[in-house]
């Protein structure tokens, strides 16, 4: 198998007596989806902050495209390629989604120190937003500023931006979250066909959609891994019924 | 032609007529305190870049203000009585050439004010408060008690300082002169706020996660912003003192950092036009209402109440609404 694009490796975090994070080891390999499930309070969003860079590990290191970025901030590591959805959205609300965009394009190419020129007439940055937009599906609200769309389109409008930065692995807390029936039957689509531009790690409550999308699952539990593998070793596994997915639905 | 423009014009060519008819009038008062308004006006617009552009709440602003104010004495003062500024290692003469302290002023202030944003910046919401106050008091009572350069009494410039051609004694020429500086001023910032830069450092106002997130760093952004804040109100600050041909203390009070926060939210926060009429309207109450009592501020403070609680925006987001998301 080759490299994995994104590794962690024993990472560990505590909060006091709270062990959040005890020795994750995780892989993900270029063309897959790997989902992350686990109950609340399992410690996901941690682990996502520490690969992301909002968090310091305790111990353990984050390998990310053959590079040990853990001493890096999170701007450090999204230029390097990490591009990350946010559970709670997390835009410039004040802003349109064009404007949104084009603060994702900007920033990948780092050319924000410039005082004098027009960005919003900047052609490049322009294309590459629009095409962004059009990718999720959010080309006719170009317009409307972020604290004006639903809760839906703010989804798609994070995973636009997180397009723009041409990232080279995809981190997406519950991109699915709130998004209604038809809603996560496009969403699903959509990062069942972009697994083939970046991986991604994926945090996902929505079970059928981790077993329609997931390539491997691990399952964390009082911030460890108790099991990882592919979804039909997943639903099968004892311990993962036990812990997680309760066993009366198992039947 | 939208509303907000045609606002912002209207307001430039009150300025200007303004001060063009008291001058056809012989009023000469009247040129002096629309002289006020316009230095004013380019403090704040120094300060609106951190507060409405970057959302930092500085309560030190002064500090620029005086530090351009004090550029301006200091060298005006040494000029005026022949003796050089420093003999070692180099020589440095006073100057009374306005384009020199202007330019003596942008960058002393600017190197302050990136000191002191390196080290406030490191803090949010109320503790950064709190901090560029604190900076605020320190340069105050450096002020008071620095004899060298006339302590509590200040320092008195008897002859305004020159500009290439101009007599800068006559108001009006003087007026000409800070109103062309308001205009470069506005330009700058018009174009500022449409850049690339200010694209990135709205978004940093609005969510810091999400510019990181994008590969940006919050604080470069931040401490740029009030770098280039606290050069604009230093040069504001150079102007102030020539225009009173006085220079102290009073320049770095935490009253004269609270005097350019009401230009700003008077006119409207994060608004390129907004100090131009917040000082105007500030200049307009205590002329009007410092005529009917020396207590004037308790009225210019319960029109603050008014426009805070029931003007979001200030005198721009009641007479324009909300902004228009540039595009």
């Amino acid at each position: 198998m080759t490299d994995p694009v994104l590794e962690t490796r024993n990472l560990c975090k505590a909060f006091g007596a709270l062990e959040a994070s005890k020795d994750v080891s995780l892989t993900l390999h270029s063309g897959e989806i790997h989902a992350l499930i686990g109950p609340n309070g399992a410690g996901k969003s941690t682990l996502i902050q520490q690969i992301a860079g909002g968090l310091r590990p305790d111990s353990g290191a984050v390998i990310f495209d053959g590079q040990d970025v853990t001493a890096l901030n999170t701007a450090a590591r999204a230029r390097r390629g990490i591009g990350r959805t946010f559970q709670i959205s997390s835009l410039a609300t004040d802003y349109t989604v064009l404007q949104n965009v084009m603060l994702g394009a900007l920033g990948r190419r780092g050319n924000i120190w410039r005082f004098l020129r027009s960005v919003m007439a900047d052609t490049t940055l322009l294309a590459e937003a629009e095409q962004a937009l059009e990718q999720v599906g959010l080309a006719d609200s170009r317009a409307v500023r972020a604290s004006e769309l639903s809760h839906g389109q703010r989804r798609q409008l994070e995973v636009a931006v997180a397009l723009t930065l041409k990232p080279k692995a995809f981190l997406m807390d519950e991109p699915m979250a709130g998004l209604g029936i038809e809603g996560s039957a496009r969403m699903l689509s959509f990062l069942d066909a972009l697994r083939h531009q970046a991986p991604i790690l994926l945090i996902e409550h929505d079970m059928d959609a981790v077993f329609a999308l997931a390539d491997r699952i691990s399952v964390l539990a009082y911030g460890q891994v108790i099991a990882s593998g592919s979804v039909s070793e997943i639903r099968a596994d004892p311990i993962v019924r036990a812990a997680y997915l309760g066993d009366e639905d198992a039947a | 032609m939208t509303r907000e423009t045609l606002l912002n014009l209207a307001l430039l060519a009150l300025l200007l007529l303004i001060p063009l008819a008291a001058w056809a009038l012989d009023e000469p008062f009247l040129i002096t305190l629309t002289t006020r308004a316009v230095i004013f006006a380019i403090a704040g617009i120094g300060l609106n870049l951190a507060l409405g552009f970057g959302g930092l709440v500085s309560l030190g602003h002064a500090v620029f203000f005086g530090i351009g104010g004090y550029t301006m004495g200091i060298l005006a003062s040494h000029a005026q009585s022949y003796t050089p500024l420093a003999e070692w290692p180099l020589l440095i003469e006073g100057t009374n050439s306005m384009p020199v302290i202007w330019i003596a002023a942008i960058l002393f202030s600017a190197l302050a004010a990136l000191a002191i944003g390196a080290l406030s910046l490191r803090t949010t919401g109320v503790y950064f408060i709190m901090i560029t106050l604190a900076f605020g008091q320190m340069f105050y009572f450096f002020a008071i008690s620095w004899p060298a350069y006339g302590g509590e009494d200040g320092l008195s410039i008897y002859v305004r300082n020159r500009f290439a051609g101009l007599n800068m004694m006559d108001p009006i020429q003087f007026f000409a002169i800070c109103y062309a500086l308001l205009l470069a001023t506005l330009f700058l910032m018009s174009r500022l706020v449409r850049s690339p830069f200010g694209l990135a450092l709205g978004a940093a106002r609005q969510n810091t996660d999400r510019v990181q997130a994008v590969g940006q760093m919050p604080y470069r952004l931040f401490l740029t912003a009030f770098t280039i804040s606290g050069a604009i109100t230093g040069l504001a600050g150079a102007l102030f003192a020539d225009l009173n041909r006085f220079v102290s203390p009073t320049m770095f009070s935490w009253q004269t950092s609270g005097e350019i926060m009401v230009f700003v939210i008077l006119g409207g926060v994060g608004r390129v036009y907004g100090p131009v009429a917040g000082a105007a309207l500030f200049i307009l109450l205590e002329h009007l209402l410092g005529g009917l009592s020396d207590y004037w501020h308790i009225y210019l403070g319960a029109i603050l109440l008014g426009v805070v609680l029931f003007g979001r925006g200030g005198l721009y987001g009641m007479l324009t609404g909300r902004q228009v998301a540039h595009d």
